[in-house]
């Protein structure tokens, strides 16, 4: 094999000709994303599209090229990059994608890759499409929810007389994934644990064997990293005078795990308190504004009217206004009623779960009480939110390094295992 | 090479006849095509034509396309759901009538038209359906009421370049070939200047060149008679009209590359016209214009087979296209080969649009003289244009390259005419007074699509029929086009409910280029377009959907769902 020269961005970088663009960009120090490449599918698959490259300003799936002699390719221009990035949104978006639910979080392709590129929340809204969990393989599960329809399942397993394990069914948004219930039976457990594995997300999952491992034990922890993640430009408000600054919090649909996690900086709280003053607060327990707010914080996103009016108090009185923890920033668990109707989830929780006695069959409703919306809200929704600090919850050195910056113009870095959204 | 019955002309027959694809069909196709449960299932589940539950004994295609909706389609719709009793993607509980929506039928001048059990039903309006109903249950056969739609042609302005809309005598093109070699078929394409018609504007002898060149001695000429871009009706008009100047065409194609075998992919929605093509075929092999050492040439072998799309418009990608001929569900191919180099079963194939075929067996006829154009160099020869919409004169219109709008709307008796779509959804949304354009390579590219809006139409309601056109049609492969389509619908339709900001309208454009810019076939890239282009030709309209300052939470829908449940339990 010939080595030729390449380069990206204009760096000369060597490498075998016609190897693939993406494993010879690795070879060369520089990542390119990628989820639906998998070195052996031949011709790729190029499904994803989150590895999308430029070649004299025309986009190519870095996954379908390959090396040659003076191949030019840009890679990490900031447009290619926000481009990327707008992809792996749409992914989330498209999905539903509860991390701190899912088995295979911390060692997911798509949940990495999300974090390698500092995705605080998705600027799409997220479709929240009924999918459902098919239980009946024999020892497979496959979750629809989490399916980002790559194929790799599809174009791996193939029986010895040609016949297809995997198929899509349906075709556009209405897509699906199917694994074929007679084939699955007679696969050996070796060859399911490999479709599990091959599976970049935690859509196909073995039964008894599930991917879940403790926290820090997972593919993509990385605890000891010092690694960075690049996030959107920090607020620059250096110029603002040192004083004291107000903060206010507000727990809507959430569970106070946020606020848990706010508590969580231990002593650093009593330096905390030297630099801000809290104003309404559940830590305050202050029911009323009683001045204009620097900051505001919100755990939880709105699920009825109460989080509706409490949160739009809140844009009106703070100057700054953000989203804390998953269920904030896209609804997070509570979220997970959305894909089921308003009517069925009442239902279930009022009228036909065991735990309502007989005689008290009602659903709640008075005018004291709030209504309760047709699915649980993001934040951003409903007002404007200038910043998000993932996590479920988020880690009490994110928020607070956030916060700083926010009113002091500290400069920060968060670093890699401070940034989950499990 | 066996010759395994197309999968889909399999399927058809199954559903033609039994309405429905049973699970017993399914497991009698697995052992016969040895492919499992879940693949074929998922072939079956691809196409919109074929149905897994039993159907009524009339299935009804209403086409939701723009211009039926401009011409009545509500009204349409809801004097069948009266008449047949039943509902959109439903059958009435007698078990006679399923009523479903279609994409553009190929019917674009005589909307609102639809198929049942896949006859051409055209000028719909709501006392006609009641008629025809009326006539289908008292047991009137379906063939006595189907109509025969014929589009008007309109033969070019210029007697001396009538090259296409002209008297057909069979045999003239083909005549020709016993007197040439492949090399001069291919010279003469290259001299006549001829390229793509389907849209891509590829030049057509480097395609067959190409081809020539592979060493496998096995190769395919595929015609793509899928016609699926709304608004297009010519080729249809063509396979009408003049079924052997098709043959012809890829005859002289089989010659100039060296491929034994044919095959014509014919959309679904035009199987009404397979009988013509049958028996012409048939003619053609009793001719011996088709079968062993043919036109007498020795050696020369070649036929036609006829394989039946089922209902995607994707299947006019011809790299989809080649995998629905594989039997496999419709989704392009990654760029990888050409099909020159790797086509249908991974063999040398070219794919060619009905019209370039025809039109190459007229340049084998004509000489390649006619076809120069001297006023555009760069776009020789005719197009013909399916015109329709709000105009007179709706129909089949051959005009020469370098015709500009001004002079298109004036033939066509446009009235009022506000924007005009060119080559379909995918294509080219203009404002009507840029009359001065011109049509041809080197300005407006056209694929054979206009539809002609006049000042009472609402943009906003272009968009979204096109975008909700895009949202069924996508094959789902990659994320960009999948996901994006959804993604432009949500802001769509806050435009409609009047909550967009000027901000969601930055966000539609933004979202609408990160799809052109992603997506992994010519689907997704141009679905966006009209969008873009609406923002930037007729900014006036879009700001007229959208409110300046932040729209506030919409409370009141949000809330209306539980309001709606407490009181229905009171
Ligand atoms: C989404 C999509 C749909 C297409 N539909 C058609 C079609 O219906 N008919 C057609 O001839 N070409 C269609 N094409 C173009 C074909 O891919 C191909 O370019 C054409 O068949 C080549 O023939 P030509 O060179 O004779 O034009 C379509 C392309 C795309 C991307
Ligand atoms: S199940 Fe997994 S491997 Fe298969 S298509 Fe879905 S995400 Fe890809
Ligand atoms: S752009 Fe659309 S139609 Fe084309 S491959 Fe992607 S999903 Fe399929
Ligand atoms: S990795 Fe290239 S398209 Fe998925």
């Amino acid at each position: 094999m010939k080595t030729v020269t390449f380069y990206i961005d204009d760096l000369p970088c060597e490498a075998e000709e016609g190897k693939n663009f993406v494993d010879a960009a690795a070879a060369n120090g520089v990542v390119i994303p990628s989820l639906c490449y998998y070195p052996h599918i031949n011709p790729p698959l190029a499904t994803c599209r989150v590895c999308t490259v430029a070649i004299g300003g025309q986009p190519r799936a870095a996954c379908s090229l390959k090396v040659s002699e003076g191949l030019r390719v840009q890679v990490n221009t900031p447009e290619l990059i926000e481009n990327r990035k707008a992809i792996l949104e749409l992914i989330f978006a498209e999905g539903n994608h509860f991390c701190p639910a899912c088995e295979k979080s911390g060692d997911c392709d798509l949940q990495h890759l999300a974090y390698e590129s500092g995705i605080t929340y998705s600027r799409f809204p997220h479709t929240f499409v009924e999918r459902i969990v098919d239980f009946q393989p024999q020892r497979l599960v496959i979750d629809h929810n989490r399916c980002i329809l790559c194929k790799r399942c599809i174009e791996e397993f193939v029986t010895d007389q040609g016949e297809k394990v995997f198929s899509s069914h349906r075709r556009g948004s209405r897509t699906e994934v199917n694994v074929d219930y007679d084939l699955e039976a007679e696969m050996s457990d070796q060859e399911l644990t490999r479709a599990m594995h091959l599976c970049p997300v935690g859509a196909i999952l073995l039964r008894g064997k599930s991917e879940s491992r403790p926290f820090g034990d997972r593919k993509y922890d990385k605890l000891e990293s010092k690694e960075t993640i690049p996030l959107d430009q920090p607020i620059d408000t250096s110029a603002l005078p040192l004083q004291k600054k107000v903060v206010a919090t507000a727990s809507l649909a959430g569970c106070f795990g946020c606020h848990m996690s706010m508590l969580d900086i231990d002593l650093g709280l009593l330096d905390l308190i030297e630099l801000v003053s809290f104003d309404k607060s559940p830590l305050t327990d202050i029911k009323r504004f009683s001045r204009r707010v620097d900051i505001g914080l919100i755990e939880g996103g709105c699920c009825n009217s109460e989080n509706i009016e409490n949160l739009e108090y809140f844009r009106e009185n703070c100057d700054i206004l953000v989203s804390v923890g998953e269920c904030a920033i896209w609804g997070g668990l509570p979220a997970m009623r959305n894909t089921i109707s308003l009517e069925a989830c009442l239902q279930e929780a009022y009228l036909h779960s065991p735990v309502t006695e007989n005689a008290h069959q009602i659903i709640p409703n008075h005018e004291d009480i709030p209504k309760i919306l047709d699915r649980v809200y993001p934040c951003h929704e409903v007002v404007k939110i200038d910043y998000h600090i993932p996590g479920c919850p988020p880690s009490a050195q994110h928020i607070w390094k956030v916060v700083q910056n926010i009113l002091f113009g500290t400069k920060y870095d968060v670093i890699y295992p401070e940034f989950k959204y499990d | 090479m066996a010759q395994e019955e197309f999968l889909l002309n399999k399927l058809w027959k199954i559903q033609l006849q039994e309405g429905y694809v049973s699970d017993k069909a399914i497991r009698q196709l697995s052992r016969q095509y040895g492919r499992s449960w879940v693949d074929l299932e998922g072939v079956i589940s691809f196409y919109h034509f074929f149905s897994r539950k039993p159907t009524g004994r009339f299935i009804i295609h209403l086409n939701n396309s723009i211009l039926s909706e401009f011409g009545g389609f509500p009204e349409v719709l809801a004097a069948f759901q009266e008449s047949t009793g039943t509902r959109l993607n439903h059958t009435d509980p007698t078990g006679t009538f399923t009523l479903k929506a279609a994409s553009c039928i190929g019917l674009s001048d005589v909307e609102p038209a639809a198929l049942i059990n896949w006859r051409p039903f055209i000028n719909l309006n709501p006392e006609k359906v009641h008629h025809l109903i009326h006539q289908l249950r008292s047991g009137t056969d379906l063939d006595d009421l189907a109509d025969r739609p014929l589009s008007d042609a309109y033969p070019n302005t210029d007697p001396d370049k009538q090259l296409m809309i002209k008297t057909y005598q069979p045999g003239t093109a083909i005549g020709k070939l016993p007197e040439m070699t492949p090399e001069e078929v291919i010279r003469e394409i290259m001299e006549a200047g001829l390229t793509g018609l389907g849209g891509a504007f590829f030049p057509t002898h480097l395609k067959w060149q190409s081809c020539r060149n592979q060493p496998e001695a096995t190769k395919f000429i595929v015609c793509n008679a899928d016609e699926g871009e709304p608004g297009t009706f010519k080729d249809r008009f063509l396979l009408q009209k003049y079924p052997g100047l098709l043959l012809e065409g890829m005859i002289t194609a089989a010659f100039a590359v060296g491929s034994r075998e044919g095959i014509i992919y014919l959309r679904g929605e035009y199987q009404y016209l397979l009988g013509k093509l049958e028996k012409t075929i048939g003619q053609f092999r009793e001719k011996g214009w088709l079968g062993r050492n043919l036109l007498g040439i020795p050696g020369f072998d070649f036929d036609i087979r006829i394989a039946l799309g089922a209902g995607a418009y994707i299947c006019g990608e011809e790299t989809a296209l080649l995998e629905s001929l594989e039997g496999h569900r419709g989704e392009p191919r990654p760029r990888v080969y050409y099909p020159t180099e790797k086509g249908y079963l991974a063999k040398p194939t070219v794919v060619n649009n009905v019209e370039t075929l025809c039109t190459a067996a007229r340049i084998l006829e004509n000489g390649y003289e006619p076809y120069v154009n001297p006023a555009a160099p760069d776009s020789p020869g005719t197009k013909l244009m399916s015109i329709a919409g709000d105009c007179h004169f709706p129909g089949v219109y051959e005009i020469t390259w370098g015709t500009t709008i001004g002079e298109l709307l004036t033939r066509c008796g446009a009235v009022d005419p506000y924007a005009i779509q060119l080559s379909g959804p995918s294509g080219e949304l203009l404002p009507a007074s840029w009359v001065g354009r011109k049509l041809g390579l080197h300005d407006l590219r056209c694929g054979g699509s206009v539809m002609v809006f006049n000042r009472q139409r609402d943009l906003l309601q272009i968009l979204q029929n096109y975008n909700r056109f895009f949202l069924q049609e996508s094959c789902g492969v990659c994320t960009p086009c999948r996901a994006g389509n959804y993604m432009l619908s949500v802001q769509l339709r806050k435009m409609e409910r009047g909550l967009a900001s000027t901000e969601d309208l930055d966000k539609l454009e933004e979202w609408a280029k990160l799809m052109e810019y992603n997506s992994r076939c010519g689907l997704g890239q141009t679905a966006p377009k009209a969008i873009i282009q609406a923002a930037a030709r007729f900014p006036e309209v879009m700001d007229q959907h959208t409110r300046t300052k932040n729209a506030p939470f919409d409370l009141d829908l949000a809330t209306s769902a539980y309001d709606r449940i407490i009181n229905e339990l009171r």
